[in-house]
């Protein structure tokens, strides 16, 4: 089932199904290696609840939920 | 050496750019490599900066630039911009790419771009003692032939590896003899036929072929890249042909893929790097532990929902305590130490202009600036180690949900943090610190406002006004200045951004950095540079204007009559008081007369004098007012202009103490008129050195926005708090 990367709770792993962001958005997500087939470990969210960090390709990056709306993931068994 | 030996030079000058994503250990290298020999250089034009640093290896001269670091060369970002163009327009015979050896994948993916523009490339995988603790092994030969370029294992901050990978980058530089080679990936047949089409035009007509490779134009056109459509739109318009392809290919795509090309030119270069990552080049050998485990353990507590708030609180507030409590010995030192010169000067040049030019003028104006060095320098080592050790990320992380909320962002914390968000900063550096934001609105917020912040050259007027008037309250006061400072620049920093720069907010997509120990070279040379920045602004900037200020103060000098009936009346002291000091103390009562009248003579005092009626307002003075104008020079200005005006004449003007009971004993000032003027400088106008860097980051036209704008808020608050306070409370 695809649901969007601010669904996932805080400690579980998905996998990048598609990343839909054009333009700058897209470009810097993809910069940064969200690419499709990518796994995923949320780790946390700031104090506010946004934004989310989170663990891909040995490194930790933080994007807004409302960035993480752009990329659709399927979870995956922790 | 592969250039052709165009100047006068004995030996041939090889240059070779460093190049790598943010975080990568660029910096750390560089400074590694060329160590004490570096020459920093701010290029004019350029808004970003980039380094450069030449060496001299066996009887090859090697020059060295450091350019900014950049995930990608897409023209999204002005460090992008930079890189690339330099790239492009200066041709480095090689680009040396420093990559984070435990993140190879994404890493790679500018490595990629780099192979795809054909420039010479050679790789320095870093931080290979990390790749070691977490238990991996990189197949380093192997990675090598299938990239075909040569690699050279680094870690950065020993320096092993630097001098091996100098001599590679040589050996590279001669076998390439500055030839460019693009590589070609497949994108899948779609855009792949595109491409074809598309090169076969450029190169029919010779379109910008002369600056860029025929295939790589093509793909920035198909990844819809800004600067290369807008200046081939300009070149002819063989650009329109191009953009006709572009748009067939845009069409198909999402028709058949519902994918736009530039996703799918991104997917299939991380699918070429993952094809060659795939032959086993890294191997896990033992299961990971050490750094990453410690990052993750510490960010578990460092940014956790309730104790991550507190505990930088806590941190910011103690980098607060730090400064001020070290910070003041040295002070001393330096104050004395000006005093010393200052008390020489005295004796030896004999007394009149040229005495009180120097002493007053020169080494009162520049010694005043020069004893803040070393709080100034304290600050930027705590900065330059939150900075390096990957904890302001962390803060930026934290914060920005906060300051998206008044249209800024989490990159926005940096630039107040330094501009004096936690007292004592400067704004110079805050404003520079705003480049490290991508949209040009939030960068302008944030321009706009960081000079709010208390910084460490208003810290003596307010001391001295706390001194003064609130001397029970000291640390509240301090505290209350700081968090006004915060609360404007947010509110102001809302306003703007809801009105002249309207505009959505920019994406926050932010690397946090693994936690690691900063080098102490790295924090000693990021120190140096910025306080060399405020040092030169007090040779030249704070120089000229002290001598400016002293020469208002100065001329034109009382009218020979009024000279005269001052000195009658010391002469009728002299012959009525008998006793020496009772004499002397009223002799200098007329000394101070005498210096009051004629600064209020002088072309200070008369500017001064006629911007009375308006800023009585607020209740400021003549003389408050020469220290405010001076103070638009530099901040230091202030308290410096003070002394001379409330003509302490031979009373040691650095004792502030003195300044301060002169201040609170005057009739003209009260609570409120304090108040109002603590709170007119926090707010008024940045000073000089600032619209100039606000200038550059911006346009000038800002600049003087700022000037205009922070000044008229600072009155209208300051008459506010003295209007009402003198009304309901007096």
């Amino acid at each position: 089932m695809s649901i969007s990367l601010r669904q996932i709770a805080s400690g579980a792993r998905a996998k990048i199904v598609s990343v839909t962001a054009e333009g700058e958005i897209g470009r810097r997500l993809r910069d940064m290696g969200l690419s499709p087939g990518t796994e995923v470990e949320v780790l946390g969210r700031a104090p506010l609840k946004d934004p989310v960090s989170i663990r891909l390709k040995n490194y930790t990056l933080t994007l807004r939920n409302n960035e993480a709306d752009f990329i659709t993931v399927e979870c995956l068994e922790s | 050496m592969s250039k052709p030996n165009w100047k006068l030079e004995k030996v041939a000058t090889t240059t070779l750019a460093l190049a790598g994503n943010p975080n990568s250990g660029k910096t750390t290298l560089f400074n590694a490599i060329t160590g004490s020999r570096q020459h920093v250089g701010n290029y004019p034009g350029i808004t970003v900066e980039r380094k450069e640093g030449t060496i001299n290896i066996k009887n090859a001269r090697v020059k060295l630039i450091d350019l900014p670091g950049t995930y990608s060369l897409s023209a999204y970002s002005e460090e992008e911009l930079v890189a690339r163009n330099y790239l492009i327009d200066e041709k480095p015979d090689v680009v040396i790419d420093i990559i984070d050896a435990t993140m190879l994948e994404r890493h790679l993916y500018l490595t990629v771009q780099f192979l795809e523009l054909g420039i010479p490339v050679i790789l320095a995988l870093n931080m290979m003692d990390d790749v070691k603790k977490q238990g991996l092994r990189i197949d380093v030969s192997q990675l090598s032939n299938l990239l075909k370029c040569p690699i050279v294992e680094t870690i950065a901050r020993t320096g092993k590896g630097k001098q091996e990978l100098i001599e590679v980058a040589l050996k590279h530089a001669q076998e390439q003899g500055n030839s460019w080679k693009p590589l070609k990936i497949s994108y899948g047949s779609d855009i792949d036929l595109a491409l074809d089409d598309m090169i076969e035009i450029i190169l029919e007509n010779e379109f910008m072929t002369e600056r860029y490779p025929a295939r790589w134009i093509a793909l920035k056109f198909i990844e819809n890249d800004r600067e290369i459509i807008s200046i081939g739109k300009q070149t002819s318009n063989v650009a329109d042909q191009l953009l006709t392809i572009v748009e067939e290919t845009k069409h198909h795509c999402l028709r058949t893929l519902n994918i736009p090309p530039e996703a799918i030119i991104a997917d299939y270069r991380y699918g070429f790097i993952n094809s060659i990552l795939k032959q086993n080049i890294m191997i896990q050998e033992k299961s990971r532990h050490e750094r990453i485990a410690l990052t993750t353990k510490l960010d578990k507590l460092l940014v956790h929902r309730y104790l991550g708030p507190m505990i930088m609180i806590a941190v910011l507030y103690s980098m607060f305590q730090i400064t001020f409590t070290f910070g003041e010995i040295p002070m001393g030192w330096l104050e004395s130490f000006f005093g010393w010169i200052s008390a020489t000067v005295t004796t030896i040049v004999p007394e009149g202009l040229l005495q009180s030019l120097l002493v007053s003028g020169i080494i009162d104006g520049v010694g005043g600036v020069m004893g803040f060095v070393p709080l100034i320098a304290i600050m930027f080592l705590m900065i330059s180690f939150l900075e390096d050790s990957g904890y302001m990320a962390r803060v930026a992380y934290m914060l920005d949900r906060i300051l998206r909320i008044f249209g800024l962002h989490g990159y926005s914390a940096m630039p107040f943090i330094i501009s004096g968000g936690i007292a004592g900063g400067c704004a110079v550096p805050g404003v520079m610190a705003t480049r490290t934001l991508k949209s040009p609105k939030e960068k302008l917020a944030t321009l706009l406002t960081a000079p709010f912040m208390p910084c460490g050259a208003k810290l003596p007027v307010f001391l001295l006004l706390i001194a003064a008037f609130f001397s029970e309250y000291k640390a509240q006061m301090m505290f209350s200045i700081t968090l006004l400072a915060w609360i404007m620049a947010l509110l102001v920093a809302k306003l703007v951004r809801s009105t002249i720069i309207k505009g959505e907010s920019t994406p926050f997509i932010m690397e946090l950095p693994p936690y690691r120990l900063p080098t102490a070279r790295g924090i000693f040379i990021h120190t140096w540079e910025r306080t060399w920045q405020y040092i030169k602004k007090a040779g030249t900037v704070i120089l000229a204007v002290s001598i400016l200020l002293w020469a208002a103060m100065t001329f034109p000098g009382l009218p020979e009559q009024e000279i005269n009936q001052f000195e009658d009346a010391r002469q009728v002291l002299h012959s009525t008081i008998s006793d020496s000091t009772e004499l002397e103390q009223a002799i200098i009562k007329i000394d101070n007369r005498q210096g009051q009248s004629a600064l209020r003579y002088s072309i200070a005092g008369k500017i001064g004098t006629s911007l009375e009626p308006l800023s009585q307002l607020a209740g400021f003075d003549w003389r408050t007012n020469i220290a405010l104008v001076g103070g638009f020079a530099a901040k230091e200005v202030i308290v410096s202009t003070f002394g001379t005006a409330y003509s302490l004449g031979d009373v040691d003007p650095e004792a502030a103490e003195t300044l301060s009971s002169r201040i609170a004993a005057d009739k003209s000032w009260n609570k409120f008129t304090a108040l109002a003027m603590i709170v007119f400088v926090l707010l008024y106008a940045p000073c000089v050195v600032t619209v100039v860097a606000t200038a550059k980051e911006s346009s000038w036209r800002w600049a003087i926005f700022a000037l205009v704008f922070n000044t008229l808020l600072g009155f209208g608050i300051a008459v506010a708090i003295y209007q009402v306070g003198t009304k309901l409370f007096m």
